[in-house]
């Protein structure tokens, strides 16, 4: 069984400062640290693979040189193998392209049976490349996973949903992206460590890759930033207090005139 | 301060300090209220590979030393000083078993307490034997192929917990320290009891305990040495443990300093940070140095441990007695800096100045030390004399 699990190297939001002028992110002396949603990815990647007895955990993320940290973090809590996709040519990607880059490392992996995701990352929030990958390879998904059965050449997934979960049976290879109710993340061991210091990255670029040029980085990547602003804070709304039986008719009141369009 | 450690040492201090970041600190208020010991986090040990640091490599554990064992009681104890004891008590009750075991008896109990599946404790104290260690009366008579343990065990860290037992009984009578063995004791021999478990000012997710031998019998394949060497065991057990001890006190007080800065930058009195005030500066300066001093002292005596020289105790008391001391006086002046908020149990100073209390006692009081050090003083300036220097 080869489970792949892809991961993104993001800043320790907790100590990142906004710069007022340019409403972006201060990344200077922000330290690095791995997506905390993929961290439940890598556990239940390690955990399949230790319940089934045999396979390989590979990690997989697209980014520039330093990812290695990550992937090196990854290898130290006990995952077998990592795989960095890193390229001039894939700066500047948006969710399409590094979905689209990252469909190309799995295909080139080959026989994945089980793709793992973060259910978001931390700094763009955006929860799109995972599902985009999945389509991008035309294999099932299921996002916001909080438990996840392997029976065979299918499975069982819970999907958290805001009034309960779903209970879905999909054929393998399938995508998943996770929530932090799966599982709790271990720790890397003394051991890891070691072995993740000295271990090799295999680092595949554009040439590597079955891609085409146009749909990669910046070029490739159909969304474009046109201003990044804070939202104006709203005005705090209006409070009916009172007994709910006079209150009510309030508030029918004063909402059938902006409701039939007459006020605002 | 993290120069002059190894690659390795330094991810070792990454790693324990993750885990008390992320695994202790979570638990050790509560721990700390009921005195519960700390399974869960043993169990996070054991998974990181922690408990074989300063275990050699052939017997399962990571080839480290003292410098190993002090860094990652160190990190530990900086979030607490109890909850590392499971850790810190078991290399005690180990030394015995790395200094003077066979290769066959290290073979037998290093490679499960390496891999943390098993803990270890060292006991020597007794109601009427603290200080003056040679006035054990648990007694050890050899009948046949087994000694005979008689007696009870007092204050034993680990004890109840632990599976290994390094035990110290008097197997001669009349002859003094001479008459002194050690002997190897495993967790559920017949006629191995536990008395009750303490409770206690500080290191309070730590258990405490008695030892009560009753006819217990002890293979004689469980001495360490010879008879007689229990005694030298003990005190060379203290020449390379104090060191551990020195580490959990340098722990103890940095956590307290960094609790103390970190108050005095966020509180404010007379409309600024109380940080701002010299008095108060002052004493956070002398603390931080009194920390900085110890660390070093701390990391010397290990290095010299480590380094194979076979006089070790004046080094060894040193770090434990100034250690023990430098987090006494910090803990003590962290509270001070956080006033009222220190002397609540909302705010961890308070649980680290009980914490502190007891490095300055256990493993040999610090008068103990002061003892150790003076005599190897005058024993050193004695002999240069002699020489003719």
């Amino acid at each position: 069984m080869r489970i792949v699990v892809l991961i993104k190297q993001v800043p320790d939001t907790t100590e990142v400062r906004i710069d007022r002028e340019t409403n972006t992110l201060i990344r200077e002396g922000v330290p690095s640290i791995i997506n905390p949603f993929d961290m439940y990815a890598l556990e239940e990647g390690l955990r399949m693979r230790e319940a089934a007895g045999e396979g390989t955990v590979t990690v997989m993320s697209m980014g520039p040189p330093q990812v290695e940290d990550a992937l090196r973090e990854a290898l130290a809590i006990g995952v077998d193998e990592a795989v960095l996709l890193s390229d001039r040519a894939f700066a500047g990607s948006d969710t399409w392209s590094t979905s689209y880059t990252l469909a190309a490392g799995i295909r080139k992996l080959g026989d994945a049976d089980v793709i793992l995701c973060g259910k978001q990352a931390i700094d763009g929030d955006t929860a799109q490349v995972g599902p985009g990958v999945a389509r991008l390879l035309g294999i099932p998904q299921v996002a916001y996973v909080k438990k996840i059965t392997l029976d065979g050449d299918s499975c069982t997934a819970e999907r958290m949903m805001e009034d309960g979960h779903d209970v879905l049976r999909i054929p393998l290879p399938a995508l998943f992206t996770v929530v932090k109710d799966i599982n709790e993340p271990r720790l890397p061991s003394l051991k890891g460590k070691m072995r993740a210091k000295k271990a090799e990255i295999t680092v595949w670029g554009e040439g590597d890759l079955d891609v085409d040029p146009e749909e990669l980085g910046l070029d490739g990547s159909p969304t474009r930033v046109m201003k990044i602003f804070a939202p104006e804070l709203k005005a705090g709304g209006v409070v009916f207090e009172g007994e709910v039986g006079e209150t009510v008719p309030r508030l029918v009141e004063e909402l059938l005139p902006v409701l039939r369009g007459e006020a605002q | 301060m993290s120069c002059f450690l190894t690659e390795e040492q330094q991810m070792l201090k990454d790693l324990c300090a993750q885990i008390a970041r992320e695994k202790i600190l979570p638990v050790r208020e509560e721990l700390d209220e009921s005195g519960e010991f700390p399974w869960e986090i043993v169990k996070v040990f054991a998974e990181s590979d922690i408990c074989g640091v300063y275990i050699p490599e052939e017997y399962g554990g990571f080839g480290g030393g003292a410098m190993e064992m002090c860094v990652a009681t160190e990190e530990l104890s900086r979030v607490c000083g109890g909850i590392s004891l499971a850790f810190a008590a078991t290399a005690l009750g180990t030394y015995p078993i790395l200094l003077f075991g066979s290769d066959e008896q290290k073979k037998k109990y290093l490679p499960a307490i390496a891999a943390g599946e098993k803990l270890a404790a060292f006991a020597l104290t007794e109601a009427n034997a603290g200080s003056d260690a040679g006035a054990i009366e648990t007694t050890a008579v050899l009948d046949g192929d087994e000694y005979v343990l008689n007696g009870t065990k007092q204050w034993i860290t680990n004890g109840g917990e632990a599976e290994t037992y390094t035990v110290v009984a008097r197997t001669k009578k009349g002859v003094g320290i001479r008459g002194i063995s050690c002997l190897i004791v495993e967790k559920d021999t017949p006629g191995f009891t536990f008395g009750k478990k303490e409770n206690k000012m500080g290191i309070r997710a730590s258990a405490t305990r008695e030892l009560i031998f009753q006819d217990c019998r002890v293979p004689k394949a469980n001495l360490l040495g010879r008879e007689g060497m229990g005694f030298m065991v003990a005190m060379k057990t203290f020449d390379h443990s104090r060191p551990g001890v020195a580490a959990q006190a340098v722990g103890i007080a940095q956590g307290a300093l960094d609790e103390a800065v970190k108050y005095a930058r966020h509180r404010e009195q007379f409309g600024q940070p109380v940080a701002s005030f010299q008095g108060l500066q002052f004493m956070l300066a002398d603390m931080a140095t009194q920390v900085e001093a110890a660390r070093a002292l701390v990391h010397q005596a290990a290095r010299v441990v480590d380094s194979g020289e076979k006089n070790l105790a004046k080094i060894s008391a040193m770090a434990k007695l100034f250690a023990s001391d430098v987090a006494m006086s910090v803990t003590t002046d962290a509270v001070q800096v956080l006033g009222g908020y220190g002397y609540m149990k909302e705010y961890p100073v308070e649980k680290m100045m009980r914490d502190a209390k007891i490095t300055q006692i256990y493993e040999g009081t610090n008068q103990i030390q002061r003892a150790v050090i003076a005599s190897q003083v005058i024993k050193e300036s004695a002999a240069k004399e002699k020489r003719g220097e």
